[in-house]
């Protein structure tokens, strides 16, 4: 069995690239789209990796990272965030919020690919 | 009271700047030295061939005694010097300058003006991404969709033995999302043409509100009857910003308003007796003090002894309205002078504060301002009181109505000339080894 990666994105058609990848390359992908109960997902699922959207309906990516981060069984858990505003800012709220990497869109799917592998560990 | 009082405090400033002694200037002039100081006090009225010779003694052109420059002419000028550091202009002589050239003075202003309109069009644009949410959710859907096309071009382009339900989904997907890509785009096109459209101008809301209210002399006989129609007034040609017409819609509605509480024949009447005295219309019409204000800011100048300025700010001290007046002028970009009872007013609001005032530097004549600070709607629960303050300046020239010399004061700090001044902010350009 795969390791288990949580996409919280609203976006159906990258949502749907996504999972088509990282299914391939044998991981086990859940997807989320609501940003207001993407934490009760995550308690729920507890997956090996994270990959969060910055702007969802609901709460932002900003506040879910924070909130994520100060729960004791998630504080650990590796979070890859995408976003489409490269501005310089917006990646430094990530990085005090705890991001493990940050991802500007748009980005290639190899990208992503070698994020979560490294992201997963051995 | 008229111009002419003015030619003796030009006098004694010129005869102080050419070093000369009241008793050298009177002998050149052939006239008593006691003489002269009445003149210089604006005391005895002066014309004719003595003033030509006064203006000889001085060396100087006899219109710039008899007519000085525009206070407010000269203030931007000095505006325009202190915006631009290091430049070599004369600061000390913009009144001879003013004097003697008054087209190019005036041509000087107000390219320096169309300059600091053009700057703040560039701020806003540069700033734009993080200013303009439309923009910004804009940007974002076409990023998203691009991202979509991206990944699902690869995943058809690179995967061998990709299943056929896989292939038809992801080429349904891409026909979905160029199609999205393709109207995204068009939205931002022309979202960005009809932006620049509205900036076209390039200059700021406020000159544009400032232009068309002058234009008008303050005064809208439309909104003095009863059922004027505020929005009727924006003219489109006048205001041609967005920004422009929701400032100016909200003025005039405010205009209707006032013109209700305090129809024109009773401030009319109330002025003729007791001439701008805001609390006395307020009494008599039963109306707050910013009210009365704002009123006899915006009656005809027929009404009036002398026109009436008036500044009114926000709680933040960032001034929402200006009406300048020759002898107080009011600075067309940033903060005011902290001297103003405007601000006196907005610290102690509802304690009206009145003050006799001169603009540092000379060639204004002295004015008495009326200032309070009052909630700008009423008060709620759901949030902090929004104040705001409001200052009526009209002139004051007559010095027995004085209890005590008018305070000088200041335009903003750059081109301020007060010495020693714990108001201030910034060092002025005007200022002695600056």
């Amino acid at each position: 069995m795969g390791k288990h990666v949580l996409v919280i994105e609203d976006e159906p058609n990258i949502v749907e690239a996504i999972r088509f990848i990282l299914h391939r390359d044998g991981w086990r992908v859940d997807t989320h789209s609501d940003g207001a109960t993407a934490l009760e997902a995550l308690r729920a699922q507890r997956p090996d990796v994270v990959i969060l959207d910055v702007m969802l309906p609901g709460r932002s990516g900003f506040e879910i990272l924070r909130e994520l981060r100060s729960e004791d069984g998630l504080a650990n858990l590796p979070v890859l965030m995408l976003t489409a505003r490269g501005q310089a800012k917006d990646r430094e709220t990530a990085e005090r919020a705890g991001v493990s990497r940050y991802m500007t869109k748009p980005f290639s799917n190899a990208e992503v690919l070698a994020a979560v592998r490294e992201m997963a560990g051995p | 009271m008229a111009r002419d009082t003015l030619i003796g405090s030009r006098i004694r400033e010129r005869r102080m700047l050419a070093g000369l002694r009241q008793a050298d200037l009177a002998r050149r002039a052939g006239i008593s030295a006691s003489y002269l100081n009445l003149i210089e006090h604006n005391r005895r009225r002066i014309g004719g061939k003595l003033l030509v010779r006064i203006a000889e003694a001085l060396e100087v052109e006899p219109s710039l005694l008899s007519e000085g420059a525009e206070a407010a002419l000269l203030a931007r000028l000095r505006e325009a010097a202190a915006v631009q550091p290091g430049n070599r202009a004369e600061v000390d002589r913009a009144e001879e300058f003013a004097g003697r050239f008054p087209g190019w003075a005036e041509l000087l202003a107000d390219a320096r003006r169309r300059i600091d309109a053009l700057e703040d069009t560039v701020e806003t644009l540069t700033d734009r991404l993080a200013h303009d949410p439309h923009l910004a959710a804009s940007l974002h859907e076409v990023l998203s969709t691009v991202t979509a096309i991206r990944s699902t071009a690869a995943i058809l382009a690179g995967t061998e033995e990709l299943e056929r339900e896989w292939q038809d989904r992801f080429h349904r997907n891409l026909d979905e999302d160029s199609r999205r890509l393709a109207e995204g785009a068009q939205a931002l096109v022309t979202y960005l043409d009809s932006a620049a459209d509205a900036r076209r101008s390039l200059t700021s809301p406020q000159e544009e509100i400032e232009a068309f209210l002058a234009a008008r002399d303050f005064h809208f006989p439309e909104l003095e009857a009863a059922g004027g129609e505020p929005d009727a007034l924006l003219d489109p040609e006048a205001l041609t910003s967005e920004a422009a017409r929701q400032i100016a819609a909200r003025l005039l509605r405010r205009y209707a308003q006032d013109a209700r509480a305090i129809p024109l024949d009773l401030a009319a009447s109330v002025v003729a007796d007791h001439g701008a005295d805001p609390a006395a219309l307020a009494e008599a019409a039963g109306t707050d003090l910013p009210c009365a204000m704002r009123r006899l800011a915006a009656l005809p100048s027929a009404l009036l002894p002398a026109p009436a300025g008036l500044a009114i700010c926000d709680g933040a001290g960032a001034l929402t309205f200006r009406k300048p007046l020759d002898d107080f002028p009011l600075p067309r970009f940033g903060g005011g002078c902290a001297l103003w009872p405007l601000f006196e007013a907005l610290a102690r609001p509802g304690q009206p504060v009145a003050r006799d005032l001169v603009q540092a530097g000379g060639e204004a004549r002295p004015v008495r301002a009326y200032a309070v600070a009052a909630p700008a709607r009423p008060a709620a629960f759901d949030g902090p009181p929004l104040m705001e303050a409001h200052m009526l300046v009209v002139p004051a020239d007559r010095e027995e109505d004085r209890a005590r010399p008018p305070l000088a004061v200041g335009v903003t700090c750059r081109i301020c000339p007060l010495e020693g001044c714990a108001a201030r902010r910034e060092p002025s350009i005007l200022a002695a080894g600056f």
